[in-house]
């Protein structure tokens, strides 16, 4: 069971998984929740919105059928994200859709046919399947109440009411055939325009905040908000036919078994599987309906729990798992942490120009925001969108509290009882181990612990980058604007700052030497 | 020659102020030397510069005939390990003690010995008879710093000083914060200890009664200068100044009061 584990952090970790660190923290602090984890063959990804989701379980779904291991990992980020971790192997193939394919990652202003952008695609060792059937293109979406009000009904119809606020998500702003080209296109003007996140953008809507949003047309909010798709008269957007993108090293079952999904799902079907996704939020539930075409919903609500059994995890089981990698990340990041920030604190207690800089730079990295960070390391070459980079940011972020706390308990020691050390004769080395060091154990301890509380919160973003942890339940529940899913995670890690900072109140009993807690 | 430590023109300075200066100083062997005067008088800074804590601006310190100077060449002709090994024969007691507040009295006591791997059997041996000598029951040995009273501390201090059988004691206001009985108690044993040790003893006080309590030789001190230096009764007698005489009289006339 151990092993099988390890096997599953070997594939993500830059060192040895067996090596005598990674024993001692993981091993430690992990094994509590001891759960076994698959080790994946195929790895399918996903990005952050309810279609990517089912699509991945779908796909998930069809290979395991076909008696291929496999893992999905949801809601990995955007689009240059998934194609990313693509091209470098993180994953094996994910589902895409032409236009973005033409827009957004071969960059191309012109239209391509089907054949021209899969030569295309070919280039960079990636290969796609025939369209599943749907498609999925961007509209603009108003409430049917309001637009009915103002009489707008076409795209066109906006340039006659700037006063309008659009509320779009960050990805459609930037995109090539996104906001600003459409603007540009249909001359629009308006006088707000705020970057969103999606699901949080369909509350706005509803509430009034926001007047228009950017929204997928198989969207199944579309008929639960009661909204209207504004027509694209002038023909702006272009086709977003559903495919798979998988890398061209795929094993062919995989891609046979993949390309049984082709032409099997229309833009009805699609909207039915999105909603009932957001209904029931359980993608595996949703995706099994695809395999179950003629069931009820009836039928399917009757089966649920048998259905969330046989195809998805168990609730204990997933909050084992991000229960797992969150100590994982925060554990191993804390450690690097501990091994490095002692170090440079003894350094910088030292004073001089040394001491500032190295203060001085870890108060700065302190500053950035931590979500900045995460976006600095992705696109270095060492890092990417792995666990690798959250491990990194995390440790950069529990740099500081160590290594002030390191220094200032040192420089607190008092002059007479350094002096004293000197005087006996002791080396520097028998000094820093057995008189500075033990007397600045309970700040050094002190820093470790703001650290290991810190990480324990920050690591819910690694989710962000496809890195895991209990940021994922909340991820997808901000998506889904579901609070229950979102309390899945946050209060998980809110027990486990708790559980952190009393496991470190009992080692100050352990490591602070008796006489100086007298 | 019998001075086990020299200072010749020894001069200090922090900042502006010269905290000592051009400082000719023997410090005999077999005898108790006592260094007193007002406070910021430099009395406090000849031992920091003895133990090397500070490095003097000019002059020479020559500790059993070997220079512990401030320049590279000379550091490097005092061996391996240096300054370290001159201060692994002197013994160095200050005020408040300086215990280490993370370890026992024992382990404070032992902390150099260890260091240097000596054998057990022999530390403890020397343990028994320091406690002996200094008048400290056994069963303290396992207190930690904080839990020992202030006379306590300073007997463990000199024990720690006393450890590797120094050949030079430095003790820097050693009974400054003790209240009066208990001081007088410890003025007794220091005496005896001394005596009995047949100690080198370089002191620090500005009290004039403790001087000539346990002094042989007395060294009145002023702005960094040695004004006068010999027995209670030369200084009564011949004060060398004017400094001199106020400087005794001034502590008679509060021990008289």
């Amino acid at each position: 069971m151990k092993s099988v584990f390890f096997c599953r952090g070997s594939r993500w970790l830059p060192w040895d998984a067996n090596s005598v660190p990674y024993r001692i923290t993981i091993v430690a602090m992990l094994t509590l929740c001891g759960a076994a984890l698959i080790d994946a063959q195929v790895v399918i990804g996903s990005k952050k919105f309810t279609e990517s989701y089912v699509l991945g379980e779908i796909a998930k779904r069809t290979l395991s059928d076909a008696g291929i291991p496999t893992e999905h990992r949801q809601g990995m980020g955007g689009t240059i994200i998934l194609w990313e971790a693509l091209r470098s192997g993180q994953i094996d193939l994910y589902s895409e859709y032409t236009g973005t394919i033409t827009q957004e990652i071969l960059k191309r202003t012109d239209q391509l046919t089907f054949e021209q952008i899969a030569s295309e695609l070919g280039k960079a060792g990636v290969g796609m399947t025939e369209p599943l059937g749907f498609n999925n293109t961007y509209a603009l979406v108003m409430v049917r109440s309001r637009a009915e009000k103002l009489g707008v009904r076409t795209v066109s119809d906006l340039r006659n009411h700037p006063e309008l606020k659009f509320g779009l998500t960050h990805e459609f702003l930037d995109r090539q055939d996104g906001w600003r080209p459409l603007a540009q296109h249909y001359q629009l003007n308006p006088q707000s325009v705020i970057g969103i996140d999606h699901a949080l953008g369909y509350a706005a809507l509803a509430s009034g905040s926001t007047d228009v949003k950017d929204a997928y047309s198989t969207d199944a909010k579309i008929s639960e908000y009661d909204l209207v798709v504004l027509e694209d008269d002038q023909k702006f957007f272009p086709q977003y036919k559903a495919v798979f993108l998988f890398r061209l090293a795929l094993a062919q079952p995989a891609l046979s078994a993949l390309r049984k999904l082709e032409g099997t799902i229309d833009e009805a079907k699609m909207i039915r599987l999105n909603a009932e996704a957001e209904r029931t939020r359980n993608y595996t539930l949703a995706a099994s309906l695809y395999f179950e075409s003629d069931t009820t919903s009836t039928r399917l609500r009757q089966g649920y729990d048998a259905a969330s059994n046989a195809f998805g995890e168990t609730f204990s089981h997933k909050l084992t798992r991000w229960t797992a990698r969150h100590l994982e990340l925060a554990g191993f990041s804390l450690l690097l942490s501990v091994l490095i920030g002692i170090p440079l604190g003894i350094w910088a207690s030292r004073g001089g120009a040394i001491g500032h800089v190295i203060l001085g730079f870890a108060g700065i990295v302190q500053t950035i925001p931590s979500l900045a960070l995460l976006a600095l390391l992705v696109p270095l070459p060492f890092f990417g969108i792995s666990v690798r980079t959250a491990i990194t940011a995390l440790f950069l972020y529990g740099l500081l509290p160590i290594v002030r706390n390191t220094a200032t308990g040192l420089q607190d020691i008092p002059r007479a009882l350094r002096e004293s050390a000197v005087a006996l004769g002791l080396s520097p080395a028998a000094r820093l181990w057995q008189i500075h060091l033990p007397m600045a154990s309970r700040s050094i301890l002190a820093g470790i612990k703001t650290s290991a509380v810190i990480n324990i919160g920050t690591a819910t973003l690694a989710a962000l980058i496809g890195a895991g942890g209990l940021g994922e339940p909340i991820l997808s529940g901000l998506n889904l604007n579901d609070h229950a899913t979102i309390l899945e995670g946050a209060v998980p890690a809110a027990v486990l700052a708790l559980l952190v900072q009393s496991l470190f109140d009992r080692l100050d009993r352990v490591l602070i030497p008796k006489g100086l807690r007298l | 020659m019998s001075a086990l430590v020299q200072l010749v023109g020894v001069s200090k300075t922090f900042g502006d102020a010269p905290a000592v200066h051009s400082v000719d100083l023997s410090v005999e062997r077999g005898k108790t030397t006592v260094l007193i005067g007002p406070s910021g008088c430099g009395k406090s800074t000849l031992l920091r510069l003895i133990i090397g804590l500070i490095q003097p601006d000019s002059g020479e310190i020559i500790f059993d005939g070997a220079k512990i100077a401030i320049d590279k060449p000379a550091r490097r002709s005092l061996g391996e390990g240096g300054i370290d090994i001159v201060r692994r024969r002197v013994g160095y007691v200050i005020q408040e003690g300086g215990l280490f507040p993370h370890l026992s009295a024992r382990r404070n006591i032992l902390l150099m010995a260890r260091h240097l791997g000596r054998a057990e059997n022999e530390m403890r041996a020397r343990l028994n008879q320091l406690c002996a000598l200094t008048r400290l029951p056994e069963n303290l040995l396992d207190r930690y710093p904080l839990e020992l009273s202030g006379g306590q501390r300073q007997r463990v201090s000199l024990m720690r000083a006393l450890m590797l059988s120094p050949e030079l004691l430095l003790l820097d206001e050693p009974l400054g914060a003790l209240d009066p009985l208990v001081r007088a108690a410890l003025q007794k044993d220091l005496k005896e200890i001394f005596a009995r040790l047949r100690q080198t003893a370089l002191l620090v006080t500005h009290d004039l009664a403790e001087a000539a309590y346990l002094g042989d030789e007395i060294v009145l001190m002023h702005e960094g200068r040695i004004v006068q230096q010999g027995s209670l009764k030369d200084l009564r007698q011949r004060p060398a100044t004017n400094f001199v005489s106020e400087f005794i009289n001034a502590q008679r006339s509060l021990a008289l009061t």
